[in-house]
């Protein structure tokens, strides 16, 4: 059980929006790790969360609630990246912010890494969509890098990630 | 040019640099492979609703009259 929390690094961007923000020499020193993000971008609610600058053997499974249906599907099989949901979108309620979480425990090991993004978005106050994501990266390399990439134009000002470290001692 | 702030965990030290060539090109390729796999959900969820809508002509009934059957 996790029993401290510590902000390793944040970052909101800026005025000129950014198509990424990338988290850089992460300490091994943690158990596990958790971003939290508030964050809006053009045209989609997909974001794609990559480490160390791979770009191959990732895998997703999603579970998804848009208010009246429920579905679940692979992301389209994409391997490059976890394909996640939970960025708010121009099509969605204005001047709002979607809200995600992503938990990566046992970063620092030498096994595979499992992920769970967890993220909501509301929409016009007649939708909301509810993402439910395990995500995996087959790589045995310790977690040092993590970019979050907006899969359509760039985050908006005032969107932000938090990065903490959790340890279970 | 997309830029991309990139946060160096151990200085704390925060740069917003430009994406390079090979980043733009991935960025597309995502961008391309999301566009599939949302025309790919889409055209599921269109099959979806003419199987549905099939259904209720073959039985003489109008959605709200399926739903209040339903209920």
């Amino acid at each position: 059980m996790a029993n401290t929390y510590t902000l390793i690094a944040s970052s909101t961007v800026g005025s000129g929006g950014a198509a990424n923000i990338e988290f850089t020499s992460i300490p091994a020193t943690y158990t596990d790790l958790l971003i939290k993000i508030s964050a809006r971008q053009g045209a989609d609610n997909a974001f794609d969360l990559t480490f160390n600058d791979s770009t191959t053997s990732y895998s997703t499974l999603r579970l998804q609630g848009d208010g009246s249906a429920v579905a679940s599907n692979n992301a389209g099989g994409v391997t490059s990246a976890i394909r996640s949901i939970g960025i708010e979108n121009t099509n969605n309620t204005a001047n709002t912010f979607g809200n995600t979480e992503v938990y990566i425990p046992n970063y620092a090991s030498s096994n595979y890494k499992s992920v769970n993004v967890d993220g909501v978005n509301e929409s016009n106050g007649t939708e909301i969509y509810m993402n439910l994501l395990a995500g995996l990266w087959s790589n045995t390399s310790a977690i040092n890098k993590i970019k979050i990439a907006a899969n359509a134009g760039s985050l908006v000002e005032y969107s932000s990630a938090y990065l903490y470290g959790i340890k279970n001692s | 040019m997309p830029t991309k702030l990139i946060i160096n965990c151990e200085t704390g030290e925060q740069t917003e640099v430009e994406l390079t060539a090979e980043e733009i090109a991935q960025r597309e390729a995502d961008a391309k492979a999301y566009e599939a796999e949302k025309k790919a959900k889409d055209a599921e969820l269109a099959a979806q609703a003419k199987v549905k809508a099939d259904v209720l002509k073959r039985l003489g009934l109008t959605e709200d009259e399926a739903k209040a059957l339903l209920s």
